[in-house]
Protein backbone atom coordinates (compact mmCIF):
# COMPACT_ATOMS: atom_id res chain seq x y z
CA UNK A 1 0.00 0.00 0.00
CA UNK A 2 2.66 2.24 0.92
CA UNK A 3 4.57 1.67 -2.49
CA UNK A 4 1.15 2.17 -4.51
CA UNK A 5 0.39 5.51 -2.88
CA UNK A 6 4.32 6.69 -2.94
CA UNK A 7 3.65 5.93 -6.42
CA UNK A 8 0.82 8.46 -6.71
CA UNK A 9 3.24 11.22 -6.24
CA UNK A 10 5.36 13.37 -8.76
CA UNK A 11 7.92 14.98 -8.23
CA UNK A 12 7.83 18.64 -7.06
CA UNK A 13 4.09 18.07 -5.77
CA UNK A 14 3.13 19.82 -2.63
CA UNK A 15 1.35 17.38 -0.25
CA UNK A 16 -0.70 17.50 2.64
CA UNK A 17 0.39 15.17 5.28
CA UNK A 18 -1.95 13.26 7.38
CA UNK A 19 -0.53 10.22 10.11
CA UNK A 20 -0.64 6.92 9.28
CA UNK A 21 0.58 5.09 5.94
CA UNK A 22 0.14 8.49 4.09
CA UNK A 23 3.56 9.41 6.46
CA UNK A 24 5.42 6.47 5.20
CA UNK A 25 4.21 7.13 1.61
CA UNK A 26 5.29 10.29 1.46
CA UNK A 27 8.74 10.08 3.17
CA UNK A 28 9.09 6.87 0.91
CA UNK A 29 8.49 9.01 -2.33
CA UNK A 30 10.52 11.69 -0.98
CA UNK A 31 13.47 9.11 -0.70
CA UNK A 32 13.04 7.19 -4.12
CA UNK A 33 11.48 8.61 -7.22
CA UNK A 34 10.57 12.35 -5.61
CA UNK A 35 13.42 13.71 -3.84
CA UNK A 36 11.67 17.02 -4.55
CA UNK A 37 8.12 16.38 -3.24
CA UNK A 38 6.84 19.16 -0.48
CA UNK A 39 5.63 18.03 2.58
CA UNK A 40 2.51 20.07 4.33
CA UNK A 41 1.45 18.71 7.58
CA UNK A 42 -1.59 20.68 8.63
CA UNK A 43 -0.13 21.54 12.23
CA UNK A 44 1.62 24.08 10.73
CA UNK A 45 4.92 22.78 9.12
CA UNK A 46 6.22 23.18 5.24
CA UNK A 47 9.13 21.12 3.92
CA UNK A 48 9.07 18.57 6.89
CA UNK A 49 12.17 16.70 6.63
CA UNK A 50 11.97 14.65 9.88
CA UNK A 51 15.08 11.99 11.04
CA UNK A 52 12.61 9.60 12.66
CA UNK A 53 9.01 8.30 11.59
CA UNK A 54 5.94 10.36 13.72
CA UNK A 55 3.33 8.85 14.87
CA UNK A 56 1.69 12.30 15.32
CA UNK A 57 1.35 14.90 12.82
CA UNK A 58 2.76 17.50 15.29
CA UNK A 59 5.98 15.68 16.55
CA UNK A 60 9.15 17.59 17.28
CA UNK A 61 10.96 15.71 14.35
CA UNK A 62 9.01 17.52 11.92
CA UNK A 63 10.02 20.81 13.12
CA UNK A 64 13.77 20.75 13.12
CA UNK A 65 14.99 21.19 9.55
CA UNK A 66 11.98 21.99 7.87
CA UNK A 67 12.08 25.13 5.89
CA UNK A 68 8.77 26.79 7.49
CA UNK A 69 7.11 26.65 10.88
CA UNK A 70 3.48 28.71 10.44
CA UNK A 71 0.22 29.27 12.39
CA UNK A 72 -2.54 26.43 11.45
CA UNK A 73 -4.45 29.06 10.43
CA UNK A 74 -1.77 30.44 7.67
CA UNK A 75 -1.65 26.68 6.85
CA UNK A 76 -5.54 26.13 5.90
CA UNK A 77 -5.64 29.64 4.58
CA UNK A 78 -3.12 30.29 2.26
CA UNK A 79 -1.94 26.71 1.56
CA UNK A 80 -5.22 24.81 1.44
CA UNK A 81 -8.06 26.87 0.66
CA UNK A 82 -5.64 29.19 -1.51
CA UNK A 83 -5.17 26.25 -4.16
CA UNK A 84 -1.58 25.28 -3.46
CA UNK A 85 -2.19 21.15 -2.04
CA UNK A 86 -1.48 19.27 -5.06
CA UNK A 87 -2.49 16.24 -3.34
CA UNK A 88 -3.99 15.36 -0.35
CA UNK A 89 -3.70 12.02 1.62
CA UNK A 90 -6.85 11.37 3.00
CA UNK A 91 -7.92 7.60 5.41
CA UNK A 92 -11.47 6.57 6.36
CA UNK A 93 -13.69 4.57 8.38
CA UNK A 94 -16.19 3.99 5.46
CA UNK A 95 -16.09 4.62 1.76
CA UNK A 96 -18.97 4.86 -0.47
CA UNK A 97 -18.82 4.12 -4.24
CA UNK A 98 -18.82 8.09 -5.04
CA UNK A 99 -15.55 8.44 -2.88
CA UNK A 100 -17.91 10.56 -0.10
CA UNK A 101 -16.06 9.04 3.50
CA UNK A 102 -16.99 9.13 7.05
CA UNK A 103 -14.84 9.64 10.13
CA UNK A 104 -17.78 10.65 12.61
CA UNK A 105 -19.61 7.71 13.54
CA UNK A 106 -21.24 4.52 13.30
CA UNK A 107 -24.55 3.98 13.47
CA UNK A 108 -28.05 6.12 12.97
CA UNK A 109 -28.56 8.61 15.54
CA UNK A 110 -25.59 11.14 16.02
CA UNK A 111 -27.05 11.82 19.27
CA UNK A 112 -26.59 7.89 20.24
CA UNK A 113 -24.06 6.70 18.13
CA UNK A 114 -22.75 3.02 18.21
CA UNK A 115 -19.36 4.11 17.92
CA UNK A 116 -18.43 7.27 18.01
CA UNK A 117 -15.49 8.05 15.31
CA UNK A 118 -12.59 10.84 15.71
CA UNK A 119 -14.63 13.47 13.56
CA UNK A 120 -13.07 15.36 10.27
CA UNK A 121 -10.05 17.00 11.62
CA UNK A 122 -8.25 18.40 8.16
CA UNK A 123 -10.82 15.95 6.28
CA UNK A 124 -13.29 17.75 5.28
CA UNK A 125 -11.70 21.04 4.21
CA UNK A 126 -8.50 18.49 2.52
CA UNK A 127 -11.35 17.06 0.12
CA UNK A 128 -12.92 20.00 -0.72
CA UNK A 129 -9.62 21.93 -1.59
CA UNK A 130 -6.66 20.00 -2.18
CA UNK A 131 -6.46 19.88 -6.13
CA UNK A 132 -7.02 15.97 -5.84
CA UNK A 133 -6.98 13.27 -3.10
CA UNK A 134 -5.50 9.85 -2.36
CA UNK A 135 -7.24 7.69 -0.45
CA UNK A 136 -5.83 4.61 1.57
CA UNK A 137 -8.12 2.48 3.87
CA UNK A 138 -8.16 -1.65 4.48
CA UNK A 139 -10.79 -2.47 2.36
CA UNK A 140 -13.29 -4.58 4.33
CA UNK A 141 -17.03 -4.68 3.13
CA UNK A 142 -18.11 -3.34 6.06
CA UNK A 143 -16.07 -0.34 5.49
CA UNK A 144 -17.11 0.20 1.71
CA UNK A 145 -20.83 -0.16 2.05
CA UNK A 146 -23.94 0.87 -0.16
CA UNK A 147 -24.36 4.14 2.02
CA UNK A 148 -22.62 5.66 4.58
CA UNK A 149 -23.70 5.83 8.34
CA UNK A 150 -22.38 10.18 7.81
CA UNK A 151 -20.58 11.50 5.44
CA UNK A 152 -18.06 13.88 6.55
CA UNK A 153 -15.93 14.94 3.92
CA UNK A 154 -17.10 14.55 0.08
CA UNK A 155 -16.00 12.79 -2.75
CA UNK A 156 -17.68 12.88 -6.39
CA UNK A 157 -21.68 13.73 -4.09
CA UNK A 158 -24.13 11.68 -6.25
CA UNK A 159 -21.79 10.88 -9.19
CA UNK A 160 -21.80 12.50 -12.56
CA UNK A 161 -21.38 16.08 -12.47
CA UNK A 162 -22.87 16.56 -8.82
CA UNK A 163 -19.35 17.62 -7.78
CA UNK A 164 -18.69 20.27 -10.14
CA UNK A 165 -22.27 21.24 -9.46
CA UNK A 166 -21.79 22.10 -6.09
CA UNK A 167 -18.81 24.67 -7.09
CA UNK A 168 -16.07 22.56 -5.49
CA UNK A 169 -12.72 23.94 -5.92
CA UNK A 170 -10.77 20.86 -5.67
CA UNK A 171 -11.33 18.36 -8.18
CA UNK A 172 -11.79 15.50 -5.94
CA UNK A 173 -10.64 11.66 -5.30
CA UNK A 174 -8.32 10.39 -7.86
CA UNK A 175 -7.13 6.92 -6.25
CA UNK A 176 -8.17 4.80 -3.44
CA UNK A 177 -5.79 2.25 -2.07
CA UNK A 178 -6.31 -0.54 -0.24
CA UNK A 179 -4.88 -3.95 1.16
CA UNK A 180 -6.35 -5.64 -1.91
CA UNK A 181 -5.93 -3.47 -4.73
CA UNK A 182 -6.05 -0.21 -6.36
CA UNK A 183 -9.01 2.14 -7.55
CA UNK A 184 -9.65 4.95 -9.71
CA UNK A 185 -12.73 6.94 -10.86
CA UNK A 186 -14.73 6.40 -13.93
CA UNK A 187 -14.57 9.96 -15.78
CA UNK A 188 -18.28 10.12 -16.29
CA UNK A 189 -20.58 8.62 -13.90
CA UNK A 190 -17.07 9.18 -10.90
CA UNK A 191 -18.40 5.72 -9.93
CA UNK A 192 -15.17 3.89 -8.19
CA UNK A 193 -13.43 1.59 -10.41
CA UNK A 194 -11.19 -1.78 -9.63
CA UNK A 195 -7.96 -0.72 -11.82
CA UNK A 196 -5.62 -3.14 -10.52
CA UNK A 197 -5.29 -5.69 -8.09
CA UNK A 198 -2.11 -7.02 -5.53
CA UNK A 199 -0.33 -9.97 -6.71
CA UNK A 200 -2.02 -13.01 -4.95
CA UNK A 201 -5.33 -11.42 -4.33
CA UNK A 202 -8.13 -12.58 -6.44
CA UNK A 203 -11.17 -10.52 -7.99
CA UNK A 204 -14.07 -12.36 -6.25
CA UNK A 205 -12.21 -11.34 -3.08
CA UNK A 206 -12.18 -8.00 -3.64
CA UNK A 207 -15.57 -8.24 -4.49
CA UNK A 208 -16.79 -9.80 -1.45
CA UNK A 209 -15.39 -7.03 0.52
CA UNK A 210 -17.37 -4.00 -1.52
CA UNK A 211 -20.85 -3.33 -0.37
CA UNK A 212 -22.17 -2.36 -4.07
CA UNK A 213 -21.74 -4.10 -7.35
CA UNK A 214 -18.39 -3.38 -8.61
CA UNK A 215 -17.11 -2.31 -11.89
CA UNK A 216 -13.43 -3.45 -12.65
CA UNK A 217 -11.33 -2.07 -15.42
CA UNK A 218 -10.64 -3.89 -18.65
CA UNK A 219 -7.82 -5.14 -18.73
CA UNK A 220 -7.26 -5.76 -14.85
CA UNK A 221 -4.31 -4.61 -13.87
CA UNK A 222 -1.60 -5.86 -11.26
CA UNK A 223 0.24 -3.75 -8.70
CA UNK A 224 4.33 -3.36 -8.10
CA UNK A 225 5.36 -5.24 -5.45
CA UNK A 226 8.28 -3.54 -3.77
CA UNK A 227 11.70 -4.69 -4.64
CA UNK A 228 14.65 -4.98 -2.33
CA UNK A 229 15.75 -2.03 -2.61
CA UNK A 230 12.62 -0.06 -1.36
CA UNK A 231 12.12 -3.06 1.19
CA UNK A 232 15.47 -2.48 2.32
CA UNK A 233 14.63 1.22 2.51
CA UNK A 234 10.89 0.76 3.76
CA UNK A 235 12.28 -2.03 6.66
CA UNK A 236 15.62 -0.57 7.84
CA UNK A 237 15.56 3.26 7.34
CA UNK A 238 12.34 4.62 7.12
CA UNK A 239 10.21 2.65 9.48
CA UNK A 240 12.66 0.56 11.58
CA UNK A 241 10.27 -0.35 14.70
CA UNK A 242 7.69 -1.35 12.37
CA UNK A 243 5.18 1.43 13.31
CA UNK A 244 3.68 1.33 10.21
CA UNK A 245 4.54 -1.96 8.58
CA UNK A 246 4.05 -3.99 11.74
CA UNK B 1 5.71 37.59 43.35
CA UNK B 2 4.76 40.26 40.79
CA UNK B 3 1.29 40.85 40.16
CA UNK B 4 0.66 38.22 37.06
CA UNK B 5 3.28 35.41 38.37
CA UNK B 6 1.49 33.57 39.83
CA UNK B 7 1.39 29.70 41.37
CA UNK B 8 -0.22 26.96 39.22
CA UNK B 9 -2.80 26.73 42.12
CA UNK B 10 -3.30 30.47 42.74
CA UNK B 11 -3.66 30.93 38.28
CA UNK B 12 -6.45 28.17 38.32
CA UNK B 13 -8.27 29.38 41.10
CA UNK B 14 -8.73 32.96 40.20
CA UNK B 15 -9.03 32.04 36.48
CA UNK B 16 -10.95 29.41 35.92
CA UNK B 17 -14.80 29.36 36.75
CA UNK B 18 -17.24 26.60 37.42
CA UNK B 19 -19.02 26.83 33.56
CA UNK B 20 -16.15 28.35 32.38
CA UNK B 21 -15.77 27.77 28.48
CA UNK B 22 -11.92 26.89 28.88
CA UNK B 23 -9.62 26.50 25.77
CA UNK B 24 -6.55 25.26 26.58
CA UNK B 25 -4.58 24.88 23.53
CA UNK B 26 -1.32 23.87 22.12
CA UNK B 27 -1.26 21.41 18.98
CA UNK B 28 0.42 18.41 19.50
CA UNK B 29 3.07 20.78 20.90
CA UNK B 30 3.22 22.70 24.19
CA UNK B 31 -0.68 21.40 26.15
CA UNK B 32 -0.53 22.60 29.06
CA UNK B 33 -1.02 19.14 30.79
CA UNK B 34 -0.39 21.00 34.51
CA UNK B 35 -3.12 23.20 33.99
CA UNK B 36 -5.24 20.29 32.87
CA UNK B 37 -4.25 18.52 36.21
CA UNK B 38 -4.73 21.64 38.07
CA UNK B 39 -8.02 21.95 36.98
CA UNK B 40 -8.50 18.09 38.04
CA UNK B 41 -7.14 18.53 41.58
CA UNK B 42 -9.12 21.71 42.16
CA UNK B 43 -12.40 20.03 40.90
CA UNK B 44 -13.86 22.37 38.41
CA UNK B 45 -17.24 21.22 37.30
CA UNK B 46 -19.37 22.26 34.14
CA UNK B 47 -16.45 22.98 31.99
CA UNK B 48 -17.20 23.47 28.15
CA UNK B 49 -14.39 22.52 26.82
CA UNK B 50 -12.71 23.36 23.78
CA UNK B 51 -9.84 22.33 21.98
CA UNK B 52 -8.97 21.48 18.23
CA UNK B 53 -8.25 17.99 19.31
CA UNK B 54 -9.24 16.95 22.68
CA UNK B 55 -5.99 15.30 22.91
CA UNK B 56 -5.36 13.28 26.21
CA UNK B 57 -5.71 16.22 28.13
CA UNK B 58 -9.41 16.49 27.82
CA UNK B 59 -9.84 12.56 27.99
CA UNK B 60 -8.16 13.15 31.93
CA UNK B 61 -10.35 15.89 32.56
CA UNK B 62 -13.98 14.08 30.62
CA UNK B 63 -12.85 11.51 32.90
CA UNK B 64 -12.46 13.53 36.30
CA UNK B 65 -16.29 14.88 35.14
CA UNK B 66 -15.16 18.08 34.73
CA UNK B 67 -16.75 18.37 31.34
CA UNK B 68 -20.29 19.46 30.45
CA UNK B 69 -19.56 19.67 26.94
CA UNK B 70 -16.57 19.44 24.42
CA UNK B 71 -16.21 21.63 20.94
CA UNK B 72 -13.73 19.87 18.80
CA UNK B 73 -12.45 19.75 15.54
CA UNK B 74 -10.98 16.08 15.91
CA UNK B 75 -11.34 13.22 18.96
CA UNK B 76 -8.16 10.71 19.11
CA UNK B 77 -4.99 10.10 20.54
CA UNK B 78 -2.94 10.16 17.37
CA UNK B 79 -1.46 7.34 15.51
CA UNK B 80 -2.59 5.23 18.65
CA UNK B 81 -6.66 5.32 18.36
CA UNK B 82 -9.22 6.60 20.10
CA UNK B 83 -9.38 8.46 23.28
CA UNK B 84 -11.28 6.14 24.90
CA UNK B 85 -12.70 8.35 28.02
CA UNK B 86 -14.38 10.56 25.71
CA UNK B 87 -16.13 8.00 23.64
CA UNK B 88 -17.25 6.00 27.00
CA UNK B 89 -18.93 9.70 27.51
CA UNK B 90 -20.36 10.49 24.65
CA UNK B 91 -21.27 6.52 23.79
CA UNK B 92 -22.70 5.44 26.95
CA UNK B 93 -22.90 8.65 29.48
CA UNK B 94 -19.88 7.52 31.82
CA UNK B 95 -19.03 9.21 34.00
CA UNK B 96 -22.16 11.76 33.12
CA UNK B 97 -23.33 12.33 29.25
CA UNK B 98 -21.22 15.03 27.70
CA UNK B 99 -22.73 17.15 24.87
CA UNK B 100 -20.64 17.75 21.88
CA UNK B 101 -20.25 20.41 19.75
CA UNK B 102 -18.09 19.62 16.15
CA UNK B 103 -16.51 20.74 13.41
CA UNK B 104 -13.25 20.45 11.61
CA UNK B 105 -9.93 22.18 12.20
CA UNK B 106 -10.13 24.84 9.75
CA UNK B 107 -14.04 25.53 10.63
CA UNK B 108 -12.98 25.75 14.53
CA UNK B 109 -9.68 27.87 14.35
CA UNK B 110 -12.04 30.29 12.00
CA UNK B 111 -14.10 30.27 14.97
CA UNK B 112 -11.20 31.48 17.37
CA UNK B 113 -9.68 33.68 14.36
CA UNK B 114 -13.34 35.81 13.89
CA UNK B 115 -13.34 36.85 17.56
CA UNK B 116 -9.75 37.45 17.86
CA UNK B 117 -10.62 39.93 14.94
CA UNK B 118 -13.43 41.50 16.78
CA UNK B 119 -15.81 39.98 13.71
CA UNK B 120 -18.74 38.29 14.48
CA UNK B 121 -17.87 35.45 11.91
CA UNK B 122 -15.86 34.02 9.93
CA UNK B 123 -16.06 32.57 5.95
CA UNK B 124 -14.51 29.80 5.42
CA UNK B 125 -14.64 27.35 1.51
CA UNK B 126 -15.85 24.31 3.10
CA UNK B 127 -18.99 21.69 4.55
CA UNK B 128 -20.87 21.43 1.06
CA UNK B 129 -22.71 18.21 0.48
CA UNK B 130 -21.17 16.85 4.00
CA UNK B 131 -23.37 16.30 6.86
CA UNK B 132 -21.72 18.08 9.44
CA UNK B 133 -24.18 21.32 8.93
CA UNK B 134 -26.80 19.22 9.36
CA UNK B 135 -25.73 18.51 13.20
CA UNK B 136 -24.10 21.57 14.23
CA UNK B 137 -26.37 24.75 13.74
CA UNK B 138 -23.10 26.87 14.08
CA UNK B 139 -22.09 25.65 10.32
CA UNK B 140 -24.52 28.04 8.35
CA UNK B 141 -23.74 29.52 4.81
CA UNK B 142 -23.35 33.44 3.59
CA UNK B 143 -23.50 35.07 0.42
CA UNK B 144 -20.42 36.55 -1.05
CA UNK B 145 -21.87 40.45 -1.05
CA UNK B 146 -19.29 40.83 -4.44
CA UNK B 147 -19.36 37.58 -6.69
CA UNK B 148 -22.71 36.20 -5.23
CA UNK B 149 -21.03 32.63 -4.37
CA UNK B 150 -21.83 31.37 -1.83
CA UNK B 151 -19.41 30.24 1.12
CA UNK B 152 -19.86 28.45 4.39
CA UNK B 153 -20.04 30.69 7.63
CA UNK B 154 -19.30 30.08 11.59
CA UNK B 155 -19.35 32.58 14.59
CA UNK B 156 -17.24 33.97 16.66
CA UNK B 157 -15.90 31.70 19.68
CA UNK B 158 -14.53 34.41 22.57
CA UNK B 159 -12.85 31.59 25.14
CA UNK B 160 -13.94 32.37 28.77
CA UNK B 161 -10.23 31.28 29.11
CA UNK B 162 -7.22 30.69 27.13
CA UNK B 163 -4.67 28.80 28.96
CA UNK B 164 -1.47 27.88 26.56
CA UNK B 165 2.09 26.59 27.44
CA UNK B 166 5.17 28.25 25.82
CA UNK B 167 9.08 27.59 26.22
CA UNK B 168 9.46 30.83 28.00
CA UNK B 169 8.12 34.75 29.33
CA UNK B 170 9.38 37.66 30.95
CA UNK B 171 6.52 38.70 34.38
CA UNK B 172 4.66 40.72 32.26
CA UNK B 173 3.74 37.69 30.16
CA UNK B 174 5.03 38.72 27.33
CA UNK B 175 5.32 35.25 25.63
CA UNK B 176 7.95 33.84 23.21
CA UNK B 177 7.72 30.18 21.42
CA UNK B 178 9.59 28.18 19.14
CA UNK B 179 8.09 25.20 16.99
CA UNK B 180 4.51 24.54 16.65
CA UNK B 181 2.33 27.15 17.20
CA UNK B 182 -1.34 25.55 16.35
CA UNK B 183 -3.66 28.17 17.36
CA UNK B 184 -2.06 29.72 20.36
CA UNK B 185 -1.80 33.18 19.04
CA UNK B 186 -5.80 33.26 18.19
CA UNK B 187 -6.82 32.10 21.26
CA UNK B 188 -5.19 34.00 23.17
CA UNK B 189 -6.32 36.96 21.28
CA UNK B 190 -10.24 35.62 21.47
CA UNK B 191 -10.25 34.65 24.72
CA UNK B 192 -11.32 37.23 27.78
CA UNK B 193 -8.70 35.85 30.33
CA UNK B 194 -5.22 34.24 29.83
CA UNK B 195 -3.44 32.21 31.81
CA UNK B 196 0.74 31.33 30.07
CA UNK B 197 2.47 28.60 31.53
CA UNK B 198 6.14 28.71 30.94
CA UNK B 199 8.85 26.39 31.41
CA UNK B 200 10.61 29.55 32.28
CA UNK B 201 10.81 33.32 33.04
CA UNK B 202 13.20 35.02 31.77
CA UNK B 203 14.11 38.84 31.83
CA UNK B 204 12.45 41.51 29.31
CA UNK B 205 15.47 42.12 28.05
CA UNK B 206 15.40 38.40 26.41
CA UNK B 207 12.20 39.07 24.99
CA UNK B 208 12.99 42.33 23.42
CA UNK B 209 16.54 41.16 21.73
CA UNK B 210 13.97 38.93 19.73
CA UNK B 211 10.50 40.75 19.24
CA UNK B 212 9.84 38.31 16.07
CA UNK B 213 9.87 35.48 18.40
CA UNK B 214 7.14 37.26 20.85
CA UNK B 215 3.86 35.06 19.89
CA UNK B 216 1.45 36.96 22.83
CA UNK B 217 1.77 40.06 24.02
CA UNK B 218 1.60 40.53 28.09
CA UNK B 219 -1.18 43.40 27.25
CA UNK B 220 -3.51 40.16 26.95
CA UNK B 221 -2.16 37.87 29.80
CA UNK B 222 -3.83 37.63 33.18
CA UNK B 223 -1.15 35.58 35.02
CA UNK B 224 2.17 33.85 34.14
CA UNK B 225 3.26 30.71 35.47
CA UNK B 226 6.55 29.11 36.11
CA UNK B 227 6.35 25.32 35.32
CA UNK B 228 8.74 23.57 34.15
CA UNK B 229 7.82 20.11 32.39
CA UNK B 230 4.26 21.70 32.15
CA UNK B 231 3.54 20.13 28.97
CA UNK B 232 4.71 16.72 29.86
CA UNK B 233 3.45 14.19 28.47
CA UNK B 234 3.03 16.52 25.49
CA UNK B 235 6.29 18.23 24.51
CA UNK B 236 9.09 21.50 24.30
CA UNK B 237 10.32 22.10 21.24
CA UNK B 238 13.75 21.84 22.49
CA UNK B 239 13.14 21.50 26.14
CA UNK B 240 11.76 17.61 25.75
CA UNK B 241 10.57 15.45 23.88
CA UNK B 242 6.71 14.33 23.33
CA UNK B 243 6.50 11.08 25.55
CA UNK B 244 4.97 8.83 22.41
CA UNK B 245 5.63 5.95 24.87
CA UNK B 246 3.08 7.56 27.23
CA UNK B 247 0.53 8.32 24.28
CA UNK B 248 0.79 4.60 23.69
CA UNK B 249 0.32 3.31 27.04
CA UNK B 250 -2.80 5.77 27.38
CA UNK B 251 -4.63 3.68 24.75
CA UNK B 252 -4.49 1.10 27.33
CA UNK B 253 -4.72 2.69 30.87
CA UNK B 254 -8.09 4.99 29.62
CA UNK B 255 -9.55 1.56 28.07
CA UNK B 256 -10.68 0.95 31.59
CA UNK B 257 -12.74 3.21 33.80
CA UNK B 258 -10.62 1.51 36.84
CA UNK B 259 -7.00 2.10 35.40
CA UNK B 260 -8.35 5.20 34.51
CA UNK B 261 -8.93 6.46 38.22
CA UNK B 262 -6.22 4.55 39.16
CA UNK B 263 -3.48 6.76 36.92
CA UNK B 264 -5.64 10.34 38.08
CA UNK B 265 -5.43 9.06 41.83
CA UNK B 266 -1.36 7.72 41.79
CA UNK B 267 -0.55 10.71 39.09
CA UNK B 268 -2.69 14.35 39.60
CA UNK B 269 -4.59 14.04 42.86
CA UNK B 270 -1.67 12.07 44.22
CA UNK B 271 0.58 14.90 43.91
CA UNK B 272 0.56 18.62 44.90
CA UNK B 273 1.62 19.65 41.59
CA UNK B 274 3.91 19.39 38.81
CA UNK B 275 7.09 19.88 40.80
CA UNK B 276 5.84 16.63 42.95
CA UNK B 277 5.19 14.57 39.29
CA UNK B 278 7.90 15.21 38.00
CA UNK B 279 10.09 14.46 41.42
CA UNK B 280 7.97 11.38 41.50
CA UNK B 281 9.09 10.03 37.73
CA UNK B 282 12.62 10.12 38.93
CA UNK B 283 16.11 10.92 36.65
CA UNK B 284 14.60 8.80 33.80
CA UNK B 285 12.08 11.11 32.41
CA UNK B 286 14.97 13.66 31.64
CA UNK B 287 17.37 11.10 30.34
CA UNK B 288 14.67 9.53 28.19
CA UNK B 289 12.84 12.59 26.75
CA UNK B 290 15.38 15.43 26.81
CA UNK B 291 16.96 15.74 22.89
CA UNK B 292 20.40 16.58 21.77
CA UNK B 293 21.35 20.48 21.13
CA UNK B 294 20.16 21.94 17.76
CA UNK B 295 20.01 26.17 18.05
CA UNK B 296 19.15 28.31 15.31
CA UNK B 297 22.17 30.95 14.86
CA UNK B 298 21.57 34.21 16.08
CA UNK B 299 20.02 37.21 13.90
CA UNK B 300 21.08 40.88 13.90
CA UNK B 301 18.56 43.07 14.09
CA UNK B 302 20.87 46.27 14.38
CA UNK B 303 20.36 49.15 16.66
CA UNK B 304 19.38 51.97 15.31
CA UNK B 305 19.99 55.31 16.93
Amino acid sequence: MALAAAGELRDGDVVFVGIGLPNLAVNLARRTHAPQVQLVYEAGIFGARPLRLPISIGDPCLVTGAVQVLPMAETFRFFLQGGRIDVGFLGAAQIDRYGNLNTTLIGDDYDHPKVRLPGSGGAAEIAWLAKKTVILLPQKRNKFPDRLDFRTSLGFHEGGRSRDALGAPGAGPERVITNLGVYGFDPDTREMVLEKIHPGVSLDEVRAEVGWPLSVREPLGTTELPGPDVLNLLREELDPKGIYLG
Amino acid sequence: MTGKLLSMKEAISRFVDDGDLVAAEGFTHLIPFAAGHEMIRQKKKDLVLCRLTPDVIYDQMVAAGLARKLIFGWIGNPGVGSLHAIRRAVEHGIPHAVEIEEYSHFGLLSRLEAAASGLPFMPLRNYTGTDLPSVNENIRTVECPFTGETLAAVPALAPDVAIIHAQRADTEGNTQVWGLLGVQKEVVFAAKKVVVVVEEIVEEDVVRADPNRTLVPGLVVDAVVEEPWGAHPSYAQGYYDRDNDFYVAWDETSRSVDALEAYLDEWVRGVSGRAEYVAKHGPGLGKRLRPESRPAGPVDYGLYR
